[in-house]
């Protein structure tokens, strides 16, 4: 269980990379801000709370590995690991710059602390399964926890590997589906309806969870369910608002991939001054 | 290197996926980061004593080429070197964007084993014959692209790719091969074998197609036309250097491959001549054309990849000097 000083240094983290990571698109004009603000509470609950990570010896063998799949959230994925100390936070500026380290999907020859290379949509099923696998053969106890997002379970490759992981009884490996419930070219379920993702998850053996997505305390609850579970690979729905956290980023329906217009640069330096009175409020 | 030849032209006893097995049976006993991956076809390729031995570092991921390449890819990231077999065409066409982002993006550690190399596929027909495998791994940056020409080279290249670190992929000839070379030869990656000396043309051929070269050379010899052959087995990176020096010295080249001519040997070799050294040269190989079924030999004629082809060809090029 958390205490409440913990949640509110988890939803204080929270606020600090949706803060941050406004920055750094904003900074750029344009970028996947939909896909990237609908995981930052996990990202806070992983980073801030669940994962096993030393930033000043980011390929530790024993850390936990997390691939986000959905590669494009590699902004807000950056923020958390500079916010950690694994590089400054003045680099978040340098994203999608000519020779930076934080391209525009996350890119592990590039950037400190990303474990896997991912922006193929399908691709980190596999890729974390093979982390998983081979933690284990190395008889280690750490976790590979993986990213999805819900338009990627589109791609077969997501349910081979849901085949695989729970034929290998794979439970060091936790996945969470980012259900903000949209995709680039509009909702899921006009596009390819996805139907009950819990429910087919569940239909390939998997342990299954459905949480609300934007609260910290019952994310951090479902990982620490997850755990408990033997024998079986676990995911955690989470269900999620594309935009989460910015207003105007939540209102606006075509948001996976945004350019800001000055009308959206206004409503965005509204919104960091908002996060950052916000921020003063933590009792931290 | 150290090239010693076999003398006659004879199949070997043993068929190259048990040499294959045996080899990796072999290295993994010393090596415990081994293992090995399939796409539901180890009996095919002859892995199940692999399997008896260590069945914690094998693998069958059943028919999902993408996840197996993606896992591959994973357990490299932790250390683990991985060997990754299928048929040819699921190893590469059906898993493409896999092994270019997980694997070769990714900068991976994978050996992808992609067997029945072009007309071996037989009976298997049009849908498993590769023509295009190596062409399409070759436009990976990176990339190494073999294709070992008989047992002796199989076990002296796996061996050496199981120290190495990057993304390859070995086109495997799952039958008895041809003998080329002697035991105790060994082999550099990258750097092509001359077979057989001559001046008046180079034939550079790789796989099943190195001992219709060498059959075609002596055809020639007959004919008195001094032939040199070249098993280019590493289609990347292409021994550039020997290329150019056989172009300079024979003035004429005749490539011969089991594949597609687009993008496979006689594209690479066509690059380097084009843009180094300008010289006649003419292609053996798959005319741009799908596969289909039948005996090796009947294809063979069919896809017009037999030693007198390779003459025709020869004493077409001569021609153009």
């Amino acid at each position: 269980m958390l205490c409440q000083k913990e949640v509110n240094q988890l939803e204080k983290f929270a606020t600090e990379i949706r803060l941050e990571t406004l920055k750094e698109i904003k900074n750029l004009g344009f970028g996947h801000i939909g896909g990237a603000m609908s995981i930052v509470e996990t990202l806070a609950v992983l980073y801030g709370k669940v994962m096993k990570i030393n930033p000043k010896e980011p390929k530790w063998k024993d850390r936990d590995w997390l691939v986000v799949s959905k590669g494009h959230a590699g902004p807000a994925v950056y923020t958390a690991l500079a916010l950690k100390g694994y590089f400054p936070i003045e680099e978040l500026m340098t994203l999608n710059k000519p020779k930076t380290n934080l391209p525009s999907h996350c890119d592990r020859n590039k950037t400190i602390g990303i474990d896997m290379t991912t922006g193929s949509l399908g691709q980190g099923m596999s890729t974390a399964i093979g982390i998983a696998l081979g933690n284990r053969l190395g008889k280690k106890d750490n976790y590979t926890y993986l990213i999805l997002g819900d338009g990627e379970c589109d791609e077969g490759q997501v349910w081979e590997g849901a085949l695989f992981a729970h034929h290998h009884k794979l439970d060091h490996l936790i996945t969470f589906i980012d259900a903000n419930k949209k995709q680039l070219d509009g909702y899921t379920k006009d596009i390819n309806d996805l139907g009950d993702i819990s429910q087919k998850f569940a239909s390939f053996a998997w342990h299954a969870q459905d949480v609300n997505g934007a609260d910290v305390v019952k994310i951090y609850k479902a990982i620490e369910k997850a755990k408990e579970i033997k024998e079986q690979p676990s995911v955690i729905i989470l269900d999620t608002i594309k935009g989460q956290g910015i207003k105007f980023v939540e209102e606006t329906m075509a948001n996976h991939h945004m350019i800001f217009s000055a009308a959206e640069h206004k409503a965005a330096e509204k919104c960091i001054i908002e996060l950052e009175n916000k921020l003063k409020e933590y009792l931290v | 290197m150290t090239i010693l030849l076999a003398k006659n032209n004879v199949k070997e006893d043993i068929e190259m996926r048990n040499v294959y097995c045996q080899t990796l049976i072999e290295l993994a006993r010393k090596n415990n980061q081994i293992v090995i991956l399939d796409a539901d076809l180890m009996s095919s390729m002859g892995m199940i004593p692999f399997l008896k031995e260590f069945p914690e570092r094998t693998f069958n991921c059943g028919v999902q080429e993408a996840n197996m390449i993606g896992i591959a890819a994973g357990l490299s990231a932790t250390g683990k070197i991985p060997f990754a077999h299928t048929f040819a065409t699921f190893a590469t066409r059906r898993c493409y964007d896999q092994v270019f982002i997980s694997g070769a993006y990714a900068k991976a550690n994978v050996r992808i084993i992609g067997s029945d190399p072009g007309v071996t596929s037989a009976y298997n027909g049009g849908t498993h014959m590769p023509f295009e495998d190596m062409g399409i791994m070759r436009n990976i940056p990176e990339m190494t692209v073999l294709e070992p020409t008989d047992s002796v080279m199989l076990i002296d290249i796996i061996k050496q790719l199981a120290g190495l670190y990057g993304m390859f992929y070995v086109r495997l000839l799952r039958k008895n091969a041809i003998k080329i070379y002697e035991e105790g030869s060994t082999f550099e990656i990258g750097k092509a074998v001359k077979l057989k000396d001559g001046k008046d043309v180079t034939i550079i051929a790789n796989g099943i197609m190195v001992a219709e070269a060498l059959k075609a050379a002596y055809m020639l010899e007959e004919k008195e036309i001094s032939t040199r052959v070249l098993d280019m087995f590493t289609l990347k990176p292409i021994d550039k250097e020997t290329i150019i020096t056989c172009a300079k010295e024979t003035g004429a080249i005749v490539t011969a491959e089991n594949h597609n001519i687009i993008n496979g040997l006689g594209s690479a070799v066509a690059e380097v001549l084009v843009e180094n050294i300008p010289t006649p040269m003419e292609r053996v190989g798959v005319k741009d054309l799908f596969g289909e079924v039948g005996p090796v030999d009947y294809l063979k004629e069919r896809f017009e990849l037999t030693a007198n082809d390779i003459v025709k060809k020869a004493e077409k090029v001569l021609k153009r000097k």
